[in-house]
């Protein structure tokens, strides 16, 4: 994958902190952070619960602001929400009365763009999620990696170029997950989206990931960023290779035995 | 079809069993029919109301009365609770007199209400709605802003405004909390029509148990309240019919969640 320098950085964070306060006590969560991620490059994060992970992502959305620090999104600074970034949550958070359709529908409906046009890509974006036929039923009639599937599909409904994931599969069991990833990777390489990637699980990071970034616990600081070189697309049969279990060995070693155990 | 039919069939020999027990121990008793009439005087009483004493006309006119109020109190409620929700200031100046006029009783109300509209509907109507209007407030209020913070994240990213979040979250997410305040609503309105016509009218079943009871004839007044449990259930069947359509994610609603 080319260096973020010679395609232009779609994200550009630059010494990014955030502080919660409560009452008298304040929570360092994120201190110091610098990254830079390239137009349709995908990077990972990892690292331990409560190493600021998730609150890195709010503040790329811009759902919260920072308290120090400045985050560029193509070449603007992120001061509010912007609709050139998908999210995809931890949950499906799917709306129950809407069909699958008019759920993958809702940016469209929001950001008051031509329902007809967006309904064909929605239904093309359903077919590539893997939900083709499923448009007129109810979220609540899928499983679980369905509802994320349709969940990926909205976030992709309005072209917005960066795709923003904090933790998607955690929620579910690992046959699916290592299914979901796959059709990720198949997704990402269709859709030629910038992807942002938080997740605990170092094995699912580096399969994933053109970059994977180890942050430490909080304050959330970044320790190390691996480069992944192993070819696209890969396969389930890749996570055998050395070099696979070299950088998951590696990056555990960078965390601590003892805290990733049960990430992985 | 057996399984069914047995549970259909218990409470159908319970219901028969207590009849006819009731109607054993006002014979052998021989309670007075002035205190409590037996069921076969009920019945009488039932079918000569509907057959010579135009029941029907009035049981209509106190229907209306009761889905009149209840629309329009249902109305006032979701349009108060949503813009209470919508401009937070409105909540503090406008809620602390819905409380106030919530803890006063209807029933405290009512002949003022029948000063100022007469003796007609209207002021049934007037009664109704006021009765009516702080079951749905109330859980307008609730449902507008129990409201998941993912979901308000989602909307949020999206940029929505105001106005979006209530049309395309808020206000289907409220759904199921604003028919629990219409199921309420529905059986005050019955009550709140019954006592309107008890304080003032010279039409609907209110009025004519009223007449029942001064001429002591408890046995119509018996038939009466079989009149008023028949419109209580039918409405309020009618309402969990267009429930189970309207909110029909609701039951699915924990199980989608995990």
């Amino acid at each position: 994958m080319a260096s973020p320098a010679a395609t232009g950085a779609a994200l550009t964070i630059r010494d990014l902190g955030m502080v919660y306060r409560r009452g008298e006590s304040a929570v360092e969560a994120l201190a110091g952070l610098d990254l830079d991620i390239a137009d349709r490059e995908f990077v990972a994060i990892v690292g331990p619960s409560g190493c600021g992970k998730s609150t890195l992502l709010k503040l790329v959305t811009g759902l919260r602001p920072a308290t120090s620090g400045a985050i560029m999104l193509y070449g603007r600074p992120v001061s509010g929400p912007r609709s050139d970034v998908g999210i995809v949550f931890q949950t499906p958070v799917l709306f129950p009365w809407r069909t699958v359709l008019d759920n993958v529908l809702l940016p469209a409906d929001v950001l008051k763009l031509p329902r007809a046009e967006y309904t064909a890509k929605a239904k093309a974006l359903l077919e590539l999620v893997g939900l083709g036929g499923f448009e007129n039923n109810y979220p609540q009639e899928l499983s679980g990696g369905m509802q994320q599937r349709a969940a990926i599909a909205r976030a992709l409904v309005h072209d917005a170029p960066l795709l923003l994931m904090d933790e998607p599969f955690g929620a579910l069991d690992a046959m699916t997950r290592e299914q979901m990833n796959l059709e990720l990777q198949r997704i990402w390489a269709a859709s030629r989206k910038t992807v942002l990637f938080i997740t605990h699980s170092i094995a699912e990071a580096v399969f994933l990931a053109d970059r994977i970034v180890v942050m430490s616990a909080r304050p959330g600081r970044i320790i190390d960023v691996i480069a992944n070189p192993m070819p696209r697309l890969r396969s389930m049969d890749d996570t055998l290779a050395p070099e696979f279990a070299r950088m998951v060995h590696h990056i555990r070693g960078l965390l601590g035995g003892t805290q990733t155990a049960a990430a992985l | 079809m057996s399984a069914r039919l047995r549970s259909a069939g218990l409470p159908l020999a319970t219901f028969v069993a207590f009849i006819a027990l009731w109607e054993a121990v006002i014979r052998v008793l021989e309670v007075p029919p002035y205190l409590v009439p037996a069921p076969s005087a009920v019945a009488s009483a039932f079918v000569n109301g509907f057959a010579e004493a135009n029941y029907l006309g009035h049981a209509a006119i106190t229907a209306f009365q009761a889905v009149a109020g209840f629309v329009a109190g249902s109305l006032l409620g979701l349009a108060i609770g949503t813009m209470v929700v919508v401009f937070p200031t409105a909540e503090r100046i406008v809620y602390p007199y819905v409380v106030a006029l919530q803890t006063v009783p209807k029933v405290a109300v009512a002949p003022l209400i029948i000063v100022w509209f007469g003796f007609g509907i209207e002021s049934k109507i007037v009664i109704v709605a006021l009765v009516s209007l702080f079951p749905v407030l109330v859980n307008v209020i609730a449902g507008l802003k129990a409201v998941d913070q993912d979901r308000l994240d989602l909307m949020s990213a999206l940029s929505a405004s105001r106005w979006q979040i209530l049309r395309y979250l808020r206000l289907p997410n409220a759904l199921p909390f604003i028919f629990a305040g219409l199921n309420t609503a529905i059986v005050f309105s019955v009550i709140g029509a019954i006592v309107g016509e008890f304080v003032g009218a010279n039409k609907g079943i209110g009025f004519l148990i009223l007449q029942a009871n001064f001429s002591l004839d408890i046995a119509a007044a018996f038939a009466l309240f079989v009149v008023l449990s028949i419109m209580g259930v039918t409405l309020h069947a009618t309402l969990q019919w267009a429930q189970r359509r309207i909110v029909f994610w609701a039951r699915a609603e924990e199980h989608f969640r995990s």
